[in-house]
């Protein structure tokens, strides 16, 4: 078994008497694409954003590659190796692309800027579109760039949230490929709806309910799960 | 005189200060609670009512109280007019970002200002109180006005209050107060409530003025301290409540009169200005509002 | 490189200026270069970061009492007054930025008011010392500037240009550096660039100890050049100022703070000539800027013309 690079042990985060996430223990492996799913409102966001740090826990323990970061600020965690992009899209949308992701390169410290810059957007094919100012990208390709200003922060741990959300199918196809290539080098922690690009993506997957654990295993095992089809995927195939 | 009735004479001076701060308060306070715009251009609102209250005094025959009445009437009536235009011409095109609009406001103070000074001139008047009705307390004698001012202050904050929570037009403001989108799905025209609530705030300040200018005479810059520690209320009374904004005038303007006799009134306003930013720093929601 | 061209065809253009205009004008000029220092100062802030603050005047006091009252009272050197004035901006604004800083929109711009007014107010109660509202003129042996006499028209117009070009130097490295990109990127998505690894709080403090710097260096100038502190200069209305310069000329542009300062500095001079009402004109042109112009003179060009201005 690979070791394990982000853990949370225990940990607990309540709004106003609302307990968003309660008592979660949580490995994540070094080199896996680890999915994260549940039902609306079943803490998935809140969970995300406690391991980025953006917000603290009230009680629990996280931990980066052994070292503990529970108290440690969101943006000490992004040095550290930790990076997020956002389910919303949240682009520099007045700077151009370049600029978008040469932050993001210079941040990690890069020292050639340009070739760290090409080399991130080479990725996500939009080495072309470095000049274009960012607000006036398909959305589509700010979805892109976003992944692509995460890339160029060379993370341990990618956490994308909601990535595929918005995006139109021939575009969630060349996504599925490029999550793929990130491993092994980087650790994907990946927020989805999209049941097909959990099942072909993830090697593990952990099921969130109300706040807590209901399962977590491979693919094959979630699906077989009957808590999980009673919880989730039973609306889910309801809806869909 | 002995330090006690020394004392009372500095608290009734500051209660006197605390009406009128509240008013001024109030209508700045219905200003950012209900349409987020920080009115810079608040104190001279207060300044417009009070040279204006001159102006209308002076064309008025009779006796002074006549003059005063009509003041009290006409002054608030064409500053809630300017205020309204300066709404609809400036603040709602800037769609009241907020700040644009400051900026926008500190232009609109930096205009009255001049305007005042071209049409009224550099100098302090005065205008006649209504009465003079003098109290002889043992030990000193009060103003009768300076009373009536304050049961005055009490009786128009009364008004709001129940404008506010007992009329529709107050329902309407509050419901756009609590959320714009949906007060306009519901058929509520935002634009005209906008247009209202800065005028009402902006007459409220003349209101102020013009029961203060029998005791302090108007003048074309006057308008900077009512500004300075009508924001200083609001701030700490807690952005947008108005209850916290009537308690903070009591405090701050009972203060103001009673450390102003005993110490400099600079040093008076240095402790309070930085202790007032220290609030916003360390306590944004104010001294006494719960939400963060 | 062509904004190299641009900006040393701009510096040409001030120095034949200085030769061709009447006294009177080359007088106005040096203000306007120290006023374009103190607005590009402000602009570091304002326009590049999006820290809108309407307490700069505090800055600009710092520099100018920081040189003014040590050439004053100490007989200190005016070149170590100068350097020293460019600091005590720097520290201010680091005592500001550390306090002010914890909070963002309408209450940074309330609060950083509030601590301007509170610096204001304590320049008229210390009058003993600072002149309060008279202020303090500087005699002729006070403004020895390293052998030039500051009192001359000529040799204050080279010290004004010297110092212009510096900061205007120094605005263009800082625009094109690696901390330029952060600044903006402070201003277009605060919580995007926290998840990027910056310290938002650390990073808007080493703009704003920047932002000071320019301002305290044109506070100390002002005093030296000429010859007189006084407390207005720590008036809201000095705060108000360079913002106006700014708005005018193009926010986040390296040339509008000059552009603007002198626009208005014309403006004001043109009006005053015909009426007392100048203040009218500072209203007017504020509530004009910002409904029909936001983005300035040169920001609208470049967003129409030219791209590459910096």
């Amino acid at each position: 078994m690979a070791a394990v690079i982000l853990s949370a042990t225990g940990i607990s985060k309540s709004f106003g008497g609302l307990c968003a996430v309660d008592g979660v223990d949580f490995a994540l492996e070094a080199g896996e694409i680890h999915a994260l799913i549940g039902p609306n409102g079943a803490g998935k966001t809140t969970f995300v954003s406690l391991l980025s740090g953006r917000i603290t826990p009230d009680r629990g323990q996280i931990t980066l590659g052994g070292e503990e970061i529970t108290r440690l600020p969101a943006h000490q965690r992004v040095r550290e190796g930790i990076a997020y992009t956002f389910q919303i899209t949240s682009i520099y949308p007045g700077l151009s692309v370049f600029d978008n992701v040469a932050l993001a390169a210079q941040a990690h410290g890069a020292k050639d800027l340009h070739a760290a810059v090409q080399a991130a957007l080479q990725r996500v094919n939009m080495a072309d579109l470095a000049a274009q100012q960012a607000a006036t990208l398909s959305y589509g390709h700010q979805r892109l760039l976003e992944v692509a200003m995460g890339l160029a922060l060379k993370p341990r741990v990618l956490i994308l949230d909601e990535p595929t959300q918005g995006l139109a199918s021939g575009e969630i196809a060349g996504f599925v490929a490029l999550v793929r290539s990130l491993v092994p080098e980087t650790t994907v922690l990946l927020i989805e709806h999209n049941m097909d690009v959990v099942m072909d993506l993830a090697q593990r997957i952990t099921v969130l309910n109300h706040g807590q654990v209901l399962a977590r295993g491979t693919a094959t095992e979630i699906r077989a799960n009957r808590a999980v089809q009673a919880a989730y995927l039973g609306v889910e195939d309801a809806e869909g | 005189m002995a330090f006690g009735p020394y004392l009372l004479l500095a608290l009734m001076e500051g209660l006197v200060k605390a009406a009128v701060l509240a008013l001024t308060a109030v209508g700045l306070s219905l200003v950012f609670g209900v349409m987020r715009v920080v009115n810079v251009a608040h104190g001279a609102f207060f300044m417009l009512g009070a040279v204006l209250a001159y102006t209308v005094a002076q064309y008025i025959p009779g006796p002074a109280a006549l003059g005063w009445l009509a003041a009290l009437v006409i002054a608030p009536m064409i500053v809630a007019a300017i205020a309204a235009a300066a709404d609809t011409l400036v603040l709602k095109r800037l769609n009241y970002d907020p700040e644009a609009t400051i900026v926008a406001t500190i232009g609109l103070l930096y205009i009255l200002e001049q305007a005042a000074l071209s049409f009224f001139g550099p100098d302090a008047r005065p205008v006649e109180a209504p009465f003079t009705l003098r109290l002889q307390l043992p030990w000193f004698g009060f103003s009768g006005y300076k009373l009536f001012v304050i049961l005055a202050a009490i009786a128009i904050l009364l008004a709001v209050w129940w404008f506010m929570t007992r009329t529709r037009a107050g329902l309407v403001m509050r419901a756009t107060q609590v959320d714009r989108q949906t007060a306009r799905a519901f058929g509520i025209d935002v634009d005209r409530v906008y247009a209202g609530v800065f005028a009402l705030g902006a007459a409220l300040a003349a209101i102020a003025a013009v029961l203060l200018v029998p005791i302090s005479q108007s003048h074309y810059l006057m308008g900077g301290d009512p500004l300075l520690l009508s924001f200083i209320v609001v701030i700490i009374g807690g952005l947008g409540s108005l209850r916290g904004t009537v308690v903070a005038a009591l405090i701050i303007g009972i203060s103001d009169g009673v450390i102003s006799m005993f110490y400099s009134p600079t040093l008076a306003k240095i402790i309070a200005t930085a202790a007032v930013a220290m609030v916003l720093v360390f306590r944004p929601q104010g001294l006494f509002g719960a939400r963060a | 490189m062509k904004s190299v061209a641009l900006h040393l065809g701009v510096l040409v253009l001030l120095v034949v200026a200085q030769f061709l205009l009447p006294s009177y004008h080359a007088n106005n000029l040096s203000r306007i270069l120290v006023l374009a220092v103190f607005a590009m100062g402000y602009n570091i802030a304002f326009g590049y970061s999006g820290l809108l603050s309407l307490g700069h005047a505090l800055l600009f006091a710092a520099g100018m009492y920081g040189a003014g009252m040590l050439v004053h009272h100490a007989g200190t050197a005016a070149l170590l007054a100068l350097l020293i004035g460019t600091l005590a901006g720097g520290i201010m604004a680091t005592l500001v930025g550390l306090l002010a800083l914890r909070t963002a929109g309408v209450s940074f711009m309330i609060v950083t008011l509030m601590f301007a007014q509170v610096g204001f107010l304590t320049i008229l109660y210390f009058n003993g010392v600072t002149g309060g509202d008279e202020g303090i003129a500087l005699t002729a042996p006070e403004r020895q500037f390293i052998g030039l006499d500051l009192t001359q028209d000529a040799p204050r117009f080279w010290v004004a240009l010297v110092l212009f070009v510096i900061a205007l130097a120094a605005n263009l490295a800082l625009v094109r550096s690696r901390f330029g990109r952060v600044m903006l990127a402070m201003r277009e998505n605060e919580e995007r660039s926290r998840m990027l690894g910056f310290n938002p709080y650390v990073v808007k403090l080493q703009i704003l100890v920047i932002s000071g710097l320019f301002s305290g260096a044109a506070g100390a100038a002002y005093a030296l050049l000429f010859g007189y502190i006084g407390g207005s200069f720590a008036s809201v209305q000095y705060s108000i100022l360079p913002m106006l310069y700014v708005l005018l000329g193009g926010a986040a542009t390296v040339l509008g703070p000059l552009l603007g300062a002198g626009l208005m500095f014309y403006l004001i001079d043109f009006a005053s000539g015909l009426t007392s009402a100048y203040l009218m004109v500072v209203g007017a042109a504020l509530v004009a800027l910002v409904l029909f112009a936001p983005k300035g003179i040169l920001g609208t060009i470049r967003e129409r013309w030219l791209p590459w201005l910096p």
